[in-house]
């Protein structure tokens, strides 16, 4: 059976070029710039000093707060500083420089490439070494992973959802790692499920992905309580709401979290993180990246180290296409442009994608003929011919009554506008307005 | 780098899908309703149209250059479209004066008054349309003979449309037995070979011309069908009680220009609504206006006088016909 979510969801085309190139390991590059905020919540607290001498996998950086995550460094090397270094979100941000020596792990870190399948953690160690570990969610929102994985007073979860959707198109960086690190990732997953104190776990895979499925229903026979489940190609199937939806068809209430309908998501990305932390002790260092787009030389999924400059990547693929328009960290419906190349890979960087400069432009945008289609492609069920005008001529209040606010910013209406309006640039911006409008009623 | 990129927020991607690829397929859609008409009329089918599209485009054109002095967008097709759409409402022996006034009331009153593309509350074309119908009742009443009439202009024999057949014998106490006789047969009618507008006479192309729309996903089936179910179980009511008098279901469904305005003139994207939910409401309430205009009403046909009726409460039910908000009403099982 093919599960999908039922309203809206649009259809871009797929282009998933680096599917096909198994996950190679890039050398550790000879300076590392190492965010301080590379999760939501507080930027963690620096460790360490100028001059001082680090190991791989060492903590740099302590969690500050509850929503907040550890910083390890990647490499073996020396602080060369610690200041505002610009970041893949365009701004500065206060950023430990690392200049690289030879490879030294910390001790104690499993650096082996054999299997642990054998469980032996409990549910708050399993917490503790996610907490430790600085694991934040890995599909690109990059939520600090232990707040996720202890349940709420009052809250019980039933099931747990794995995220190997990937519903982005370009990206292949899950499609990789469920592929090669299958096994693995199921251990992960049955980590998370001692650590949520539930018994079901599915994982969703779109169907563009037969290989994947196939691999990781195969494996997860050995596994109790695991099963593989097969998703439409729609985007945004790989949405946290519609995922669920689409998997055990409920719906998270507006304004609420997906454990007020007793389930917890994690991304195939992030279980990976919570087997290597648990069963090796080893920290969020490195992650898979995806470096794609038409032009580009050699599309492929790269193993990296957090703070490795997005140039290194782009150079191992072969280099900048010479008609290059531009630059996006992250798939082509949710990804961030970058201005700059220098800028460092972080937790949350899941592709980097190099668009031809006549599909950069947008469309020229011309009158809203009301044509509807925004309505029907929203998977939120709202209005975005509606809530543009609405913060266009600032009427906040209706924009709050028409739920700007749950949108999720997918870009859907955007894509599917035949005027092509900015129908999300506004909403993002009435957003932000209608948020503080709703914290400052609230002092 | 030495080269400039851009920089701008998500998507980074767009469909493909622009205003006047839309525009110019419920041209192409149009396409074979057009043939058949001109298959039947001839001569005075290619006129009008070409008459009507000229006005059109150029009404458009100057009122946006002089008037308006914006950049006319005339080539995004809009123009084109009610061109062509006021030309299917026309008889094909209409004096070419007529379809001219016709043409500036639709773009000029109809749509520019309003801020043009997007901005109007009524349809163009019909705006054209039902002005003409009541300032010329008996050139726009005065349907050329299908086929003799190939080589003829304004000259052309003229008859009665089948619905007009109906509603004048039904006034006189003929029973709708012996008035059946007088219309052509329903192979007839759904193919066009009958007196009409350009448009009302073959419900095929204009069918086949719908489906076209709705797989290329430029209009959805929710208005259409609402129409058609509506129109055909009102009808099926009146003609199960009373055969006599009423015409049957299938009758309503083929003549009157009923599949034109129901797959053309009622899905215009700028006067209806923006829900499924509320698309049903609008097509129910033309569907049920046409019935009663045409069984109990003055005039023979009344799908144009629906749609514009249906236009005017467009706003309302986009105001409070709202799409399913995804987890307002909490369903969990």
């Amino acid at each position: 059976m093919i599960h999908t979510f039922p309203n809206g969801g649009v259809h871009p085309a797929e282009d998933k070029f680096a599917a096909g190139s198994s996950i190679k390991a890039l050398p550790v590059p000879e300076t590392v710039i190492i965010p301080l905020s590379q999760h939501i919540g507080a930027p963690a607290e620096p460790l360490v000093k100028k001059g001082d001498k680090v190991k791989t996998g060492q903590l740099i950086a302590k969690s500050k707060g509850f929503v907040s995550a550890n910083i390890h460094s990647s490499v073996t090397g020396t602080v060369k500083k610690i200041d505002n270094e610009p970041d893949s979100s365009g701004y500065k941000r206060t950023s430990v420089v690392i200049e690289t020596e030879d490879d030294q792990w910390e001790e104690g870190i499993d650096t082996g490439t054999s299997i642990k399948k054998n469980i032996t953690a409990g549910p708050e160690d399993i917490i503790t070494r996610t907490l430790d570990a600085g694991i934040v969610g890995l599909g690109g929102a990059t939520f600090p992973s232990h707040i996720k994985l202890s349940v709420p007073k009052g809250k019980k979860a039933e099931i747990l959802i794995i995220n190997g959707v990937e519903c982005e198109p370009c990206l292949t960086s899950d499609h990789r790692l469920m592929l090669e690190k299958g096994e693995e990732l199921l251990v992960g997953v049955s980590l998370i499920m001692k650590a949520l104190n539930v018994t079901r776990a599915l994982i969703g895979i779109e169907n563009n992905k037969p290989d994947a499925i196939s691999h990781l229903s195969r494996l997860a026979q050995d596994y109790d309580g695991i099963t593989v489940k097969t998703l439409k190609v729609k985007y945004p199937q790989g949405g946290e709401k519609q995922l669920i939806k689409a998997l055990i068809n409920r719906e998270v209430p507006s304004g609420g979290l997906p454990i007020d309908v007793g389930t917890v998501v994690h991304n195939v990305g992030t279980a990976y993180a919570v087997y290597e932390a648990v069963q090796k002790n080893k920290p969020l260092i490195e992650r898979v990246v995806t470096v794609t787009g038409k032009g580009v030389e050699r599309p492929s999924n790269f193993l990296v180290r957090i703070g490795t400059p997005v140039k290194t990547l782009i150079e191992a693929a072969g280099g900048i296409p010479g008609n290059t328009g531009k630059i996006v960290n992250g798939g082509p419906m949710m990804g961030k442009a970058l201005n700059n190349i220098e800028v460092p890979v972080n937790k949350g960087t899941s592709g980097i994608l190099i668009i031809p400069a006549p599909e950069a432009a947008r469309k020229p945008v011309v009158n809203c003929v009301r044509c509807a289609k925004c309505v029907s492609a929203c998977p939120m069920g709202l209005e975005p011919h509606l809530l543009m005008p609405a913060t266009e001529f600032k009427k906040w209040d209706l924009a709050e009554e028409e739920k700007i606010l749950d949108c999720m910013e997918c870009g859907s209406c955007s894509y599917i506008c035949p005027s092509g309006r900015p129908l999300l640039d506004y909403i993002r911006l009435g957003k932000s307005t209608v948020s503080k409008i709703i914290r400052s009623r609230k002092q | 780098m030495d080269k400039l990129i851009t920089v701008s927020p998500s998507p980074h991607v767009y469909g493909d899908d622009t205003v006047k690829k839309l525009m110019y397929g419920v041209i192409y859609a149009l396409l074979p309703a057009f043939l058949v008409s001109v298959y039947f009329f001839g001569i005075g089918a290619l006129i009008v149209t070409a008459i009507s599209v000229v006005s059109c485009v150029m009404f458009e054109y100057l009122i946006q250059k002089y008037m308006m002095k914006t950049e006319p967008s005339v080539s995004d097709g809009s123009a084109a479209v009610t061109g062509v759409l006021l030309a299917m409402n026309l008889p094909t022996n209409i004096p070419w004066w007529i379809i001219v006034i016709g043409a500036l009331v639709a773009i000029g009153v109809g749509k520019m008054s309003f801020g043009g593309l997007g901005n109007n509350p009524f349809n163009p074309a019909l705006v054209g349309r039902v002005f003409l119908f009541i300032s010329f009742p008996v050139q726009m009443t005065s349907w050329p003979e299908p086929i003799v009439s190939r080589l003829q202009y304004t000259d052309a024999a003229t008859g009665a449309t089948p619905l007009g057949v109906i509603k004048e014998g039904l006034a006189a106490g003929v029973p709708m037995s012996r008035l059946a006789e007088q219309i052509p047969g329903y192979l007839d009618l759904f193919i066009g070979h009958l007196h009409g507008s350009m448009g009302e006479i073959s419900a095929l192309a204009l069918l086949a011309g719908g489906i076209y729309m709705i797989a290329r996903k430029i209009i959805t089936w929710h208005i259409p069908v609402s129409i058609f179910c509506t129109v055909f179980l009102f009808t099926g009511i009146l003609w199960l009680i009373n055969p006599y008098d009423n015409a049957d279901p299938v009758f309503h469904l083929i003549t009157g220009g009923l599949v034109l305005g129901a797959v053309f003139m009622a899905t215009d994207y700028a006067t209806s609504p923006m829900t499924p939910k509320g698309m049903w409401i609008y097509g129910t309430g033309i569907g049920v206006i046409t019935v009663a205009i045409r069984v109990y009403g003055a005039y023979p046909e009344g799908i144009s006088f629906a749609i514009l009726i249906m236009n005017s409460f467009v706003p309302l039910i986009n105001k409070y016909v709202k799409p399913n908000r995804f987890g307002e009403e909490v369903k969990n099982g």
